[in-house]
């Protein structure tokens, strides 16, 4: 869902960098209080494993293909602030060296994919944790919000486009749903096992959102 | 995060980049697609603003096109994992107590 350069225009990008510029700003601020040194390589691994699952396209209903954007993996490990950082270095690395995601178009891949994507798996999961319960209600709290953070994505990325005057909203939007609520699965059944995974290393059976990591529950 | 795991995460993350990625699907990801069947493809041709080391994620000069990705994906990789790093020595001031437990519980 990387934006390249020219589908956004100079308000709709100027705009998006403002507000991610914002929201990473007050990412940084949270991360330098909450985080302890000792848990910066958890998040450089987490970071290199999004970094590479993203280069993992996945075939979706023949004609397009998806791969894992990890805003909501992240998200639910260390928790929305902890998943701002990494997405966005994750969006920075790509834009600078692949020129996968635009110059101009940064600000606003990082709002819907550092920010947004986030954001909502995290709401989703910690919404869902309180009215679910053992493992299979955790692994559906993950699906749900994995799936709800690439709609959400997309549903953002379709605005910016329609604003910048591309293409009308009513055409780029459905276009985008109907597409991103397939690849969305994909997200759901992969952070699903990341997530059951990490939880069986750490011995836990809820990875607590980051806990100790600014999840908003301290 | 003991130091144990922190390398089996990052070899697992480069065994992704490196074994992996030569199978992605080719096909054009959600939003490429709808930017190509409702016409607006074209408005992205040519406005590169950047000249970039590993464009598509294929490394230079490999004449492979699966070992040119599989290289950018490590490189990629590792280019990820340090800049975290870095931001989070930069960024997380050492604490009372927290620089003891560098390396983590294990």
């Amino acid at each position: 869902m990387h934006i390249p350069d020219g589908f956004l225009d100079p308000k709709v990008w100027a705009g998006a960098y403002a507000v991610s510029a914002g929201a990473v700003g007050a990412a940084v601020a949270k991360a330098g209080k909450v985080l302890e040194q000792r848990q910066i390589p958890l998040l450089g691994v987490m970071a290199a494993f999004i970094f590479a699952a993203q280069m993992v396209n996945f075939p979706v209903a023949g004609g397009t293909s998806g791969h894992l954007l990890g805003g909501a993996l992240a998200a639910i490990l260390v928790g929305p602030w902890g998943a701002g950082l990494i997405l966005t270095t994750v969006l920075v690395i790509q834009m600078l060296f692949f020129y996968d995601g635009g110059f101009t178009a940064l600000g606003a891949n990082v709002l819907n994919m550092a920010i947004i994507a986030p954001w909502v798996a995290y709401g989703t999961y910690r919404a869902l944790g309180s009215i679910l319960k053992g493992t299979a209600g955790r692994n559906v709290a993950v699906f749900l919000a994995a799936w709800l953070s690439v709609v959400a994505a997309a549903l953002a990325c379709s605005l910016e486009i329609a604003l910048s005057g591309t293409v009308p909203l009513k055409v780029v939007l459905p276009a985008m749903l109907g597409w991103h609520v397939l690849i969305g699965l994909g997200e759901g059944l992969l952070t699903v096992v990341a997530v059951a995974y990490v939880a069986r290393l750490w011995g836990v059976r809820w990875p607590e959102s980051g806990v100790s990591l600014g999840g908003g529950v301290r | 995060m003991s130091k144990k795991n922190v390398l089996w995460g990052v070899l697992l993350a480069l065994a992704i980049a490196a074994f992996l990625s030569p199978f992605a699907s080719p096909k054009p990801d959600g939003l490429e697609r709808v930017a190509e069947d409702k016409g607006f493809l074209h408005l992205a041709e040519g406005k590169e603003l950047l000249h970039v080391w590993m464009p598509d994620y294929v490394f230079p000069g490999v004449g492979s096109e699966a070992v040119a990705t599989a290289l950018a994906g490590v490189v990629g990789t590792v280019l990820v994992f340090v800049a975290i790093y870095v931001l989070g020595r930069v960024l997380v001031r050492p604490r009372d107590g927290s620089e003891t437990g560098a390396g983590g519980p294990s």
